[in-house]
């Protein structure tokens, strides 16, 4: 049933047909949402999709936002049980809620924590087996807030994002962000919100409707899958956008003035 | 077009004069300089292993993407580098820019896995890339490895400077590719840049230094404005693969020269045509709506006969203010007041003619007489 609803992101992603080996490998994925529209639900769908019972992917969890629980509750109404793949070793979860950079009295620099949250990835991922090293996904939620727990400095946040990205390379991960666009949208220059639509493979917008506000429809999702990859499948580059609707234990994807 | 570009990179530097320098710069609406980057490459690498270019060694910088990426992408265009004619190097600033590694594995809480050990011959790894001097210095180190001393010169591509401006100071930067350009042993250089990083001056500080500016842009500007969900999605469409690509050449005299093509991209590369009409362009994104937005020959002549009521004809006649009060041809007849204006084309005269009728015939008509002379004060 899910499957049905789902499939017009799962088809934008490339994740319609088969997840094993993991499409996104050495993909980075960068959602934007605003206010009127979030844009976790993309996240929990990707955990979902990651952590089917039909991959051998491994995912990171790093939470800035949330803690466990509430994943652990918005999951299990996807159909997906963290605590247990937690104890199967499938899911790391790291609590960055309490994570405190107080910028260099002693304690620990915002640099400093970042380069430590760096190590222990990258402890994480060596010592996998082999099979589960080449299928990994990496989640952070979100970068404004990592922002802020890096006491407003972008720039370490966008090395720690780089050294991300080498993992990307070096391992095959995938690395899938969450951010807001309406926080840097007053800037001259979103220069922190445009890095990251630079280094994305896949950008996913999720936006409200131009005509406002409306019952049967949350918002609409823009997915811009770019493909850069030299002789890889050409059908990678495309843009995708429809319409989506957050219910319960399911998020409707439908294009547009298909529903009544 | 962009042959003529590698062309002069292929060329390189004259005798007593500083070397050519490409800047390539785009911005998030068309984000291809990543893609002509690397067609400038694989173009330059080809004349280099073929013997024809004046540079007899590459240097790639590359700060965006790993060294395998560009030994692949290499490859894919026919040119095998991990050979013993070592001709490409590869200065390593993606792995570990900022020695975080290092650290880690001081801290005792890194385990080094080295994939990258095939490519260790033609990549070397750089650690600081906050200090312009150190990388200045290993850039040139690198290249004199390559193609040794006296004479010989060699080319430097850097993948990208955004990632040194945001680590080091903009006249650090300026100062860095000024000095390359200025090498007695530097054949060429060229680097890209997104422009909507930084501010316009850095941009045009980086221009300044270039004898050549490739910059990329949207083929439909996307306009700020209160557009609706499918326009705006439609121009992201059209943007996504296509682009206008600009290049400006600065001559030794002065003169500049400007050249403009529409880039497509595709699976292969880049594919530059020449830019296809306005107007056709244009079209194509008029709404589609089931009246008829054109005017028809007729239409459009009866238009230009129109007589506009007070635009100087031409005809030596002096111009009279028609004040709606009697009509221009005939004095004598007294118009009915009417309660609203009309407006009209006279199409059996077969000239246009606008009817205007006064709301009123007790109103003066508008003239240059002050309204409050007639006060007695």
């Amino acid at each position: 049933m899910e499957q049905r609803y789902s499939n017009l992101l799962d088809e934008a992603l490339g994740l319609d047909q088969t997840i094993e080996p993991w499409p996104l490998r050495g993909r980075i994925v960068a959602i934007e949402d605003q206010v009127e529209t979030s844009g976790s639900f993309v996240l929990h769908h990707l955990l979902k999709r990651a952590l089917s019972p039909n991959s051998s992917n491994v995912s990171i969890f790093i939470a800035f936002s949330q803690p466990f629980s509430h994943y652990d509750r918005v999951l299990r109404k996807l159909g997906c049980n963290l605590v247990t793949q937690r104890d199967n070793k499938r899911f790391f979860f790291f609590d960055m809620l309490k994570l405190q950079c107080p910028g260099g009295d002693g304690g620990i620099t915002p640099e400093g924590g970042l380069i430590a949250l760096y190590g222990k990835i990258h402890e994480t991922i060596s010592v996998l087996p082999e099979i589960s090293r080449k299928n990994v996904t990496i989640i952070i939620d979100d970068l404004s807030l990592m922002e802020v727990a890096a006491n407003g400095s972008s720039d370490y946040v966008l090395d720690f994002l780089h050294y991300c990205r080498t993992l990307t390379s070096e391992f095959g991960c995938s690395l899938v962000t969450l951010n807001h666009e309406d926080i840097y949208a007053s800037a001259d220059r979103p220069t922190f919100l445009l890095q990251m639509e630079y280094l994305a493979d896949i950008l996913i917008k999720a936006e409200p409707l131009a005509t406002g506000l409306a019952t049967d429809v949350h918002g609409q999702l823009t997915v811009m899958n770019k493909g850069i990859n030299y002789g890889q499948d050409s059908s990678r580059n495309k843009i995708s956008n429809f319409h989506f609707k957050v219910k319960e234990n399911i998020v409707e994807c439908f294009y547009p003035g298909s529903r009544g | 077009m962009a042959e003529s570009i590698c062309r002069v990179l292929r060329d390189g530097a004259l005798e007593g004069e500083h070397a050519p320098a490409l800047t390539i710069k785009d911005s998030i609406a068309s984000p291809f300089g990543f893609h002509v980057f690397s067609h400038v490459l694989s173009q330059l690498s080809s004349f280099l292993f073929a013997g024809k270019s004046q540079s007899r060694g590459l240097v790639i910088v590359s700060f965006s993407r790993s060294p395998s990426f560009y030994l692949e992408l290499l490859k894919s265009k026919g040119i095998e580098v991990v050979s013993s004619d070592k001709r490409i190097q590869i200065l390593d600033c993606y792995s570990d820019p900022l020695g975080w590694k290092d650290r880690l594995i001081e801290a005792g809480s890194f385990t080094a896995l080295s994939h990258e050990s095939s490519v260790s011959s033609t990549a070397i790894v750089f650690k600081n890339v906050k200090y312009m001097d150190k990388l200045y210095n290993s850039i040139i180190e690198l290249g004199r490895g390559l193609v040794g001393g006296g004479k010989n010169r060699f080319s430097v591509a850097i993948d990208s400077v955004d990632e040194m401006l945001r680590h080091a100071s903009m006249s650090s930067v300026a100062s860095l590719l000024s000095n390359l350009r200025s090498h007695d042993q530097v054949s060429s250089v060229f680097w890209s840049l997104h422009s909507d990083l930084h501010e316009d001056r850095v941009t045009s500080v980086l221009e300044y230094l270039s004898s050549m500016v490739a910059s990329l842009e949207p083929l439909h500007e996307p306009a700020n404005g209160q557009r609706g969900d499918l326009e705006k999605f439609s121009l992201i469409e059209h943007n996504a693969k296509k682009g206008k690509f600009h290049a400006r050449f600065k001559r030794r005299n002065g003169r500049v020269r400007l050249m403009s093509e529409e880039v497509r991209i595709e699976q292969s590369g880049i594919n530059l045509t020449s830019l296809s009409s306005e107007g056709a362009v244009n079209q194509g994104l008029a709404p589609k709506v089931q009246f008829n937005l054109q005017l028809s020959e007729k239409e459009l002549i009866d238009r230009a006969n129109v007589v506009l009521p007070f635009e100087h004809q031409g005809n030596g006649k002096p111009i009279q203010i028609y004040d709606g009060r009697r009509s221009l041809v005939d004095s004598k007849q007294e118009r009915p007041v009417a309660v609203t204006e009309k407006v009209q084309t006279n199409e059996d005269s077969g000239r246009g003619e606008i009817i205007y009728f006064r709301d009123s015939d007790d109103e003066m008509p508008d003239s240059d007489e002050d309204p409050d002379d007639d006060l007695d004060i």
